[in-house]
């Protein structure tokens, strides 16, 4: 799985912003297996599956990074694996799409709603309760009913140990921040849970903010959602005035969800964690920035960390410092983002 | 005023039958045609009238249900719509309402609001449809105060002590989900049906009422020889999708409810 994960220190990232900033360490989950934290749950729970005598696997998939951790879980074990997957998402994560078919998934195209990660799960727990004799439901993020929550961020929690451990060795000291993208929430529970009794260290979720702060236009559950139940989860969502859950929107698929992580809005009612989001423009350019100074394409997910990143990192000066959960590599991204920035066209230079 | 439900199933013991719950989604085609269809129901002789309040997330529904909820959102129907139209229709009918939902509609009301407005309408009972046992204590307490009878889910793996709660919880009937899995139709009812009225006859005197996959009157006469009466959604569902908003709409959901207790006859 390529555990333990780096720790890596940006440098040109950091003396590229305008004013002093705090020193920015990234938690490289994008160099675990599959190219996502994905895999510390996929592997968990497909465990879990085979000891409770499971012969098959459903699940849900945004980006695909779960899709593709899930089906790589159950080419391992033996398990037969369908994922369920929006037809929107799938066309702008082709190339995941791609390799859960190599991995021998079946790739399930979900037509309903906003053919986007919540009408996945609709449609994976319908499968599920169906087939429950024999079928196991992998679910993806700290989400929906109990115990999913739970046992998503216990198998995620890796990712908070190594890194305090990792830093204290590198810094001699915890981070003043950790900062990280918030889908559903489980990169962000994973690397806020060993923190949370540190209770001088900042945890901070970026969610994404999308086009503008309108219904239907974004995904920050906690910048305009209610307490509402969802797919089995009491928590903030983004619903309207009758109950109905909106539709929702970002660049990133996997942030493009309307409820967090029931543990989320827990920490936040306690104080413990802050959110705050990030647009699809501050992601981009993160994006860019991070692979132009420092050669990593982060996941778009994974950019809205950064995006925030760079601002707090500013705001803390030069003598902080900040942990960011780079939680999974960009390479699914790279069609849709040249689409938005305009890379096809008059790229090639010629001699 | 006290739930008519306990009467609707002393009848339909007393005439020795299988009693007919009926399930549509209120506001499909819209709102105006569900009290129609709600008045006809009534009239061909259905017991208990389960009446869906749309929500944009129908995750226990199969695709006729879906849809049904997809018009029904469109044509702009809302809790407190459904609310309005049982209050509305209320007095023209004899049978029993009962209001199926999903949790989150409810709660964005508020579950003391929703209780009043239900009370005030004349409802007898609510189901919702996910709200797990474990967590429906302070609800069904609301709906107890109001004289709204409670409604618990039950499917085949369904543990004892959970038939046990929903027992001690339910007042009206209980509703057992005769297979695994999504509303919808199917050719036959599933062989798990036994099993599992035999479970929840086992620990409680309550009403059962079998559904998931009845569409047909030979379904009816074998639920009939488990429990005190079938559930038809799906199909009759299926029926009011496509007669859409045509002129033989009341006529056909009516002639299909007839089928169902009568067979050919």
């Amino acid at each position: 799985m390529g555990r333990p994960t780096p720790i890596y220190e940006t440098g040109r990232l950091r003396a590229s912003l305008p004013r002093p900033a705090a020193r920015m360490f990234l938690k490289r989950e994008d160099l675990a297996d599959t190219g996502a934290h994905k895999i510390n749950n996929a592997l968990g729970q497909a465990l879990l599956a085979k000891r409770m005598g499971k012969r098959r696997i459903v699940a849900e998939t945004g980006a695909g990074q779960h899709g593709v951790a899930t089906a790589t879980a159950s080419a391992l074990l033996g398990l037969e694996c369908d994922v369920y997957m929006g037809a929107e998402d799938m066309a702008r994560q082709a190339l995941n799409v791609v390799r859960m078919r190599l991995l021998g998934a079946t790739v399930r195209r979900v037509d309903a709603g906003s053919k986007t990660l919540k009408d996945a799960i609709n449609e994976a727990m319908r499968d599920w309760v169906t087939n429950v004799t024999d079928t196991y439901y992998l679910l993806g993020s700290v989400l929906g009913p109990h115990p999913y929550p739970l046992m998503v961020r216990e198998f995620q929690a890796v990712i908070g140990r190594e890194a305090r451990d990792q830093i204290l060795k590198m810094t001699g000291r915890l981070p003043d921040a950790v900062v990280a993208c918030v889908g559903g929430g489980s990169n962000a529970l994973g690397i806020f849970d060993a923190f949370i009794p540190d209770t001088g260290v900042r945890l901070i979720g970026v969610e994404a903010g999308g086009e503008a702060l309108a219904p239907g236009r974004h995904a920050a559950r906690f910048a305009g959602g209610t307490a509402g139940v969802l797919q089995g989860t009491r928590t903030y969502v983004l619903q309207d005035l009758d109950g109905n859950i909106e539709l929702t929107h970002s660049i990133s698929a996997g942030l493009d969800y309307a409820a967090v992580g029931p543990e989320h809005a827990w920490l936040r009612d306690l104080g413990r964690a802050e959110y705050t989001w990030i647009g699809d423009a501050g992601a981009l350019a993160a994006f860019q920035s991070l692979s132009r100074l420092e050669g990593i394409i982060p996941a778009l997910e994974s950019a809205h960390a950064i995006a925030h990143a760079c601002t707090l990192a500013q705001e803390l000066g030069p003598d902080a410092h900040i942990l960011v959960n780079l939680s999974g590599r960009g390479d699914k991204d790279v069609e849709s983002v040249a689409t938005y920035v305009g890379l096809e066209k008059g790229a090639e230079v010629g001699v | 005023m006290a739930s008519r439900i306990p009467a609707a199933f002393d009848r339909v013991r007393a005439e020795k039958r299988t009693g007919l719950v009926t399930y549509v989604t209120a506001g499909d085609p819209d709102l105006p045609h569900s009290a129609e269809i709600l008045r006809a129901l009534d009239r061909a002789g259905a017991d208990v009238l389960e009446v869906g309040i749309p929500f944009s997330e129908p995750l226990a529904d199969g695709p006729v249900i879906q849809r049904a909820t997809e018009r029904a959102l469109a044509a702009g129907a809302t809790a407190a719509g459904v609310l309005d139209l049982v209050a509305k229709i209320r007095s023209s009918i004899n049978a029993p309402i009962v209001l199926f939902s999903y949790a989150n509609p409810i709660l964005r009301m508020g579950v003391e609001a929703f209780g009043d407005r239900a009370k005030a309408a004349g409802v007898d009972g609510v189901l919702v449809l996910d709200l797990p046992i474990e967590e429906a204590r302070d609800f069904r307490d609301a709906m107890a105060a109001r004289g709204v009878d409670m409604i618990f889910l039950l499917s085949p793996t369904t543990t004892d002590t959970r038939v046990k709660q929903a027992a001690d919880l339910g007042k009206g009937f209980l509703y057992g989900i005769s297979r695994l899995g999504v509303t919808g139709t199917r050719d036959k009812v599933a062989d798990g049906a036994e099993a599992l009225a035999a479970r929840i006859r086992a620990v409680t005197k309550l009403p059962l009422a079998l559904g998931f996959g009845v569409s047909r009157p030979e379904h009816v006469q074998q639920i009939g020889r488990w429990a005190d009466a079938a559930v038809v959604g799906s199909g009759l569902v299926g029926v009011i999708a496509e007669a859409g908003r045509g002129p033989d709409l009341v006529e056909r959901v009516e002639s299909y409810v007839r089928w169902l207790k009568n067979g050919d006859k």
